[in-house]
């Protein structure tokens, strides 16, 4: 048991399991530019889809450091969300998460549509999304599932690796 | 979804680079936007695509041209697409 208070997220009817990856265009930050992308588009094999709090949060650096330590991106495409701007992403980008490319939600419209909005005490008018993994396959179906019921929360990266693994192999 | 002939790489907003979007407009040509940062040293991917870091730059995929300058692009543009072009 943890010996600190940790808030349940309301009941959210998110992406799970089985759905199709709803599609959707943002710009898409990679380490040397950005560009309007949709997600149908760059889908193209086994695809780790990161929905995470905006840059500079420490949830965001935990995860891509954790990305980093599994070499995740050399199994399967990794792509980040965020409500953070592109120039953001470009900054988080030079320092981890390497081959990862972050899509950028700053109105949280995509977040939403996924089922994972977050209103965050104390910063009005700031929709931020609770951590979530979707693993996908080809075609945009979503493999495996987790998303954040606790706040604070973190994924579990045994089960990402596992999920990863199956899929892969 | 079939990808633009031309890419821009472009700086958000840089006047020359608007320029060159006025033009693409007006010729009713498809082209992506990439944007890159003001500081120069982060512009490797434009310096390795035209050969300098300056930006506007495009590059044209069905003529093979890649053109840097803004009044270079606009008369190559306009010479290219435009009315009695080739």
């Amino acid at each position: 048991m943890v010996d600190f208070d940790v808030v349940s997220l309301p009941e959210t009817d998110h992406v799970d399991e089985g759905d199709t990856a709803p599609d959707f265009t943002r710009p898409l930050v990679n380490g040397e530019y950005w560009e309007d992308r949709a997600l149908a588009d760059v889908v193209d094999g086994p695809t780790l889809l990161l929905f995470h709090p905006m840059d500079g949060a420490f949830q965001g650096t935990y995860l891509y450091n954790t990305v980093d330590d599994h070499g995740w991106s050399d199994d399967v495409d990794v792509l980040g969300v965020s409500i953070s701007t592109p120039y953001a992403h470009k900054r988080l980008l030079a320092e981890r998460g390497d081959g990862v490319r972050i899509f950028s939600d700053p109105g949280a419209d995509v977040i939403e549509e996924y089922g994972l909005a977050h209103e965050i005490d104390g910063m009005t008018g700031i929709t931020e999304s609770r951590p979530a993994v979707f693993l996908l396959d080809a075609d945009r179906t979503v493999e495996h599932a987790w998303v954040a019921s606790e706040h604070p929360e973190f994924p579990d990266s045994e089960a990402i690796g596992d999920a990863v693994a199956d899929l892969v192999d | 979804m079939s990808e633009p002939q031309i890419t821009l790489y472009r700086l958000q907003a840089c006047p020359f680079c608007e320029r060159v979007v006025r033009t693409l407009n007006e010729l009713d040509l498809e082209y992506r936007s990439r944007y890159v940062e003001p500081m120069h040293s982060e512009r490797n991917v434009v310096k390795r695509v035209s050969g300098a870091r300056s930006v506007p730059a495009i590059v044209d995929r069905e003529t093979g041209v890649t053109m840097s300058e803004s009044a270079n692009i606009v008369e190559y543009l306009e010479g290219t697409y435009g009315e009695g072009g080739a």
